[in-house]
């Protein structure tokens, strides 16, 4: 079964079309990659996917719920975790997920046993008490990521989520997502790094709006026969 | 129900973690009653007074004297001339100049009149006003004395005359306070309503973490609730502050049912964060949302009839009070509180200011959205 | 200096694109001087009377007549009990009630005698006693005209000379009340938020890093809301010279000299403000508890300070708005010159000097 199923999709903004007609379908469980330059379409995409901003015109469903008509159904069975960092920095770390596991029904014995669970997969078991501003960007950022996958979403999307992250926390981070993606849900990433690129199941590069490439990475550099991902990004973008 | 209960909760988290937000909430009451009641009292004292004097007879001594005596006026200097009077004036070392002139006491005798010339600095004109009150009410309780002395001395019959007899209701002493108390906690309750409604949204904004919310099933009734109720309980709160310091501190009446302002004070608080929350969906910045609020705050207070009186002001004037919340919540209160005024008395106030509520809230519940573009 | 150009430009372009702010900024001006020019005013008018006359002779009536014609009363029921009194007060329907005896007329004839009873409303004390006190002089006015008493008393005539403000206009007051309040607004609360905005969004740390001289940074940011504030201080000044007639006697190259001092006060207020507080919010509150209310509340510009308990009296000496008020109006309505302001422009100068060097102090504690 697919979980994001898109079908000539397209944003306009006055004379400027920051998605053009784009049509993909993406499996549970798969950890897809979607690759391009600053403003080729990539977070445009995703924030019409999370019900952020409504589409032009084509049609889109997210776990199975149509994007137009069940936009609150479709909210319910994702997490999304933006470019920007935004959990409350003046809300300490157990509060956040609180908060947030509180607004998606998760019960209130669940949010205890499970908030333990995440502290301790994060080791801030001794952290959980301070305020989100005073931890480190890296932390951050895996503590945003818990909480956008906290209420165990089918489908979680991530914008950009290690820019400006140290390899070993990337590292980290990715591991994050495999264990999500083991557990059954579909993972949305975006990225400017080429060798995340290649931890994906699938990936799609995007060029001002449109999708120019889809397949494994193994079929990408196939296709156009390079060694790196690097290659075919530069290759599409020229 | 549960959603709207955690998003109560973290507002309150937030509220208080600013460590500036607890004592803002005590002291604004505090420095506000304590600021307007005085400085709005209008009774001067130790007004400057320059007299010009040329003959030391016996009337022109008299009048002097008044002066002297009244609590209002500090003689600064007797003099002779009006050259070092105007000097005085101009450098502001006195506030008025009373000149006797020359033959003063002869007219007085001759024709049982004279005048006496009266330079007051009009640059304040408040101060002026008031300087010529005080003057004028020495003079002429001055002549009163004068025409008694002369009744005595001609024996004349009785001049009874109108009497008019003022009986002050709700207030007999006058207390200035009873008066601005009322109205200054309007001010309080409507500045953390809508400032901090109003900023508080262009804050989530402004971080991202709006973003974040718009992404979860959250009903925009939700969020909307999540935002006001906290601020709601906190204006309220504000409210029994300022009622108790008012009570404490300058013993204003309470003639009337606390339940019905605080009653009142829902429906007013419902428009106020209305408009905080309108507001918030035209501003980007925070600087832009407190400088909007701050605006329209202003024109509604003096608009209000907090220091100036309605009913004085023109026609046109007084139509655009009709839509003013501000203008209401200070009558209804100094009705309530000085007179006792109940339900009934008010009931229009109850249903207009609802009504510009449900006006106010409507388009910023239309203006205000979850997704972007 | 190119760089503090191009600072001052893209603060600028900040303002510009904001023109929510921009509109405002013009507007409030605009809009204070109409609401104090035409719309309030100290003067009591059309006060809502009752009247209770019961007699309804010649002489009852003749002074109700009185009082409808002298435009301070506007008689809005007769009524026969003095019981309706008490409803219409609480409703607000009227503030004063006139109350005539029986037989108003011909005991005032026959006895030569007879008193007229008045209920104010005093949870309005001021008006209430002003109200009292019209109500009695115009009853003394119909007296001495009908009853022609004692025409040969003697009596003391006061001739009344408002200098500088001959009509007692409030617009005089209020012009230089208006002028002061809007540049320490925009000066003060508008550069203080401008500034921590940076801070909260870490852009300070990119400008500080950057060759630039951190006071060129401040100053390049400041710069714009000078600009603007000069904007609206000639507006003000423009209106009230054409629909008010209001004066500038003195010299305007002093008056400029001297708004240029106050703001220079003000900003430096601000930039202190933005040193010690990390948030807008925070600055925010800081400006409205510390800056805002004082400066209209204590500078004299709606209360004289005269009548304020001694305390707040001393308390208004550390607000700048304070002495700008006293320049301005004298400069403006009295042609004032500096020989006479020297003492209040060097307490701002000293005021700003001590805002700066407080600012730098923290400013480097913070950098260190």
């Amino acid at each position: 079964m697919d979980s994001i199923i898109i079908d000539q999709l397209t944003k306009k903004f006055g004379s400027f079309t920051a998605v053009d007609k784009v049509s993909l379908r993406i499996q549970k469980g798969e950890i897809f990659g979607l690759l391009g330059a600053n403003g080729a379409g990539k977070t445009t995409l995703i924030k019409i996917l999370t019900g952020l901003s409504g589409a032009s015109s084509g049609k889109a469903t997210v776990a199975g719920f149509d994007i137009h008509r069940h936009v609150e159904k479709v909210k319910m069975n994702i997490g999304y975790m933006s470019q920007k960092f935004s959990l409350y920095e003046d809300l300490t770390v157990r509060e956040n997920i609180q908060l947030f596991g509180g607004i998606y029904g998760v019960s209130s014995d669940y949010i205890k046993t499970k908030t333990t669970l995440v502290l301790d997969q994060l080791g801030l078991q001794d952290s959980a008490k301070k305020l989100v501003k005073s931890l480190p960007l890296g932390w951050r950022q895996k503590l945003a990521f818990s909480v956008a996958i906290f209420h165990e979403p089918k489908i979680v999307f991530l914008d950009e989520p290690t820019s400006g992250v140290d390899p070993i926390t990337r590292r980290q981070f990715w591991e994050m997502i495999y264990a999500a993606a083991s557990q059954g849900i579909t993972v949305l990433v975006t990225t400017h790094y080429m060798d995340e690129a290649s931890y994906c199941d699938r990936i799609a590069i995007m060029n001002a709006g449109k999708m120019e490439a889809l397949g494994s990475p193994g079929e990408l550099k196939a296709a156009y026969q390079v060694d790196h991902i690097e290659d075919v990004f530069i290759h599409i973008v020229r | 129900m549960r959603t709207i209960l955690y998003l109560i909760r973290k507002e309150f988290l937030q509220i208080f973690r600013h460590k500036i937000m607890l004592p803002a909430l005590f002291i604004m009451p505090f420095v506000q009653l304590i600021i307007l009641v005085h400085a709005a009292d209008f009774e001067i004292k130790n007004i400057k007074i320059h007299i010009i004097n040329h003959e030391n007879q016996n009337w022109n001594v008299r009048l002097i004297s008044q002066f002297m005596a009244s609590e209002h006026f500090v003689v600064h200097q007797v003099s002779n001339s009006y050259t070092l009077a105007y000097q005085q004036l101009e450098k502001r070392e006195v506030d008025l100049i009373l000149e006797i002139p020359k033959d003063f006491e002869k007219n007085l005798l001759k024709s049982n009149k004279a005048s006496v010339f009266i330079g007051a600095n009009a640059i304040d004109g408040m101060k002026a006003g008031l300087t010529t009150f005080y003057t004028n009410s020495i003079l002429r309780s001055f002549n009163k004395n004068i025409v008694l002395e002369q009744m005595k001395i001609a024996n004349s019959r009785s001049t009874a005359g109108i009497q008019t007899k003022t009986v002050f209701w709700y207030n007999p002493e006058m207390e200035y306070a009873h008066f601005m108390v009322p109205g200054i906690l309007v001010i309080l309750v409507t500045a953390i309503g809508m400032f901090f409604t109003g900023i508080n949204i262009v804050k989530e904004k402004e971080m991202g973490t709006i973003e974040q919310i718009n992404v979860t099933p959250i009903r925009k009734y939700q969020f909307l609730i999540g935002k006001l109720a906290p601020f709601m309980l906190l204006a309220l709160m504000e409210l029994a502050i300022g009622l108790t310091l008012g009570k404490l501190m300058f013993d204003i009446p309470m003639e009337g049912s606390l339940w019905l302002i605080f009653g009142f004070s829902v429906i007013y608080l419902f428009t106020i964060l209305g408009l905080g929350l309108l507001v918030s969906t035209f501003s980007n910045t925070q600087q832009q949302a407190m400088f909007i609020s701050w605006f329209f705050l202003m024109i509604f207070v003096l608009m209000s009839g907090l220091f100036t009186s309605i009913d004085s002001m023109p026609a046109w004037a007084q139509k655009t009070t009709w839509f003013n919340p501000v203008a209401y919540f200070i009558d209804v209160n100094r009705k309530i509180l000085l007179k006792g005024s109940e339900f009934a008395d008010i009931s229009g106030h109850f249903i207009k200011v609802g009504l510009i509520g449900l006006v106010v809230n409507f388009f910023a519940v239309l203006n205000y959205r979850k997704t972007s573009a | 200096m190119k760089k503090l150009i191009s600072i001052i430009q893209k603060e600028s372009l900040h303002i510009i694109r904001d023109w929510r702010t921009l509109m405002i900024l013009v507007m409030m001006p605009i809009a204070l001087v109409v609401i104090f020019g035409f719309a309030i005013s100290n003067e009591i008018r059309n006060i809502k009377t009752i009247v209770i006359d019961p007699s309804r002779d010649v002489h009852s009536q003749e002074l109700i007549r009185k009082m409808e014609a002298s435009n301070y009363f506007k008689i809005v029921a007769y009524e026969d009990h003095i019981e309706a009194v008490e409803g219409m007060f609480k409703r607000g329907k009227a503030h004063v009630a006139i109350v005539f005896p029986l037989n108003f007329g011909q005991d005032l004839i026959k006895n030569n005698g007879q008193s007229i009873q008045v209920i104010a409303d005093a949870s309005e004390p001021n008006n209430a006693s002003i109200i009292s006190s019209y109500i009695e002089g115009i009853v003394q006015t119909y007296q001495a005209d009908v009853l022609g008493k004692n025409p040969s008393l003697m009596s003391i005539i006061p001739e009344m000379r408002m200098l500088y403000n001959p009509g007692l206009k409030s617009v005089y007051l209020f012009v230089p009340g208006i002028i002061t309040i809007i540049l320490m607004l925009i000066c003060a609360l508008m550069t203080s938020l401008a500034l921590t905005r940076e801070k909260e969004f870490g852009n300070m740390e990119l400008l500080l890093a950057s060759p630039l001289n951190p006071a060129f940074v401040i100053l390049g940011k400041v710069i714009p809301y000078v600009a603007l504030s000069f904007i609206d201080l000639l507006l003000i000044l423009v209106l009230g010279d054409i629909v008010f007639d209001v004066p500038v006697r003195g010299s305007l190259a002093l008056l400029l000299g001297e708004s240029l001092l106050y703001i220079s006060t003000s900003l430096s207020l601000g930039i202190f403000i933005s040193t010690v507080t990390s948030t807008q919010q925070a600055a925010m509150i800081f400006s409205m508890i510390a800056l805002f209310l004082p400066t209209v509340l204590l500078s004299g510009f709606i209360f004289p300070i005269e009548s304020m308990p001694v305390i707040l009296q001393w308390v208004s000496h550390i607000i700048p708005a304070k002495w700008f008020i006293i320049i301005i109006k004298s400069v403006m309505l009295q042609g004032s010159s500096l020989d006479i302001l020297w003492k209040e422009t060097l307490i701002m100068g000293a005021m700003t000097v001590i805002f700066i060097m407080a600012s730098i102090k923290k400013f480097k504690i913070r950098l260190e």
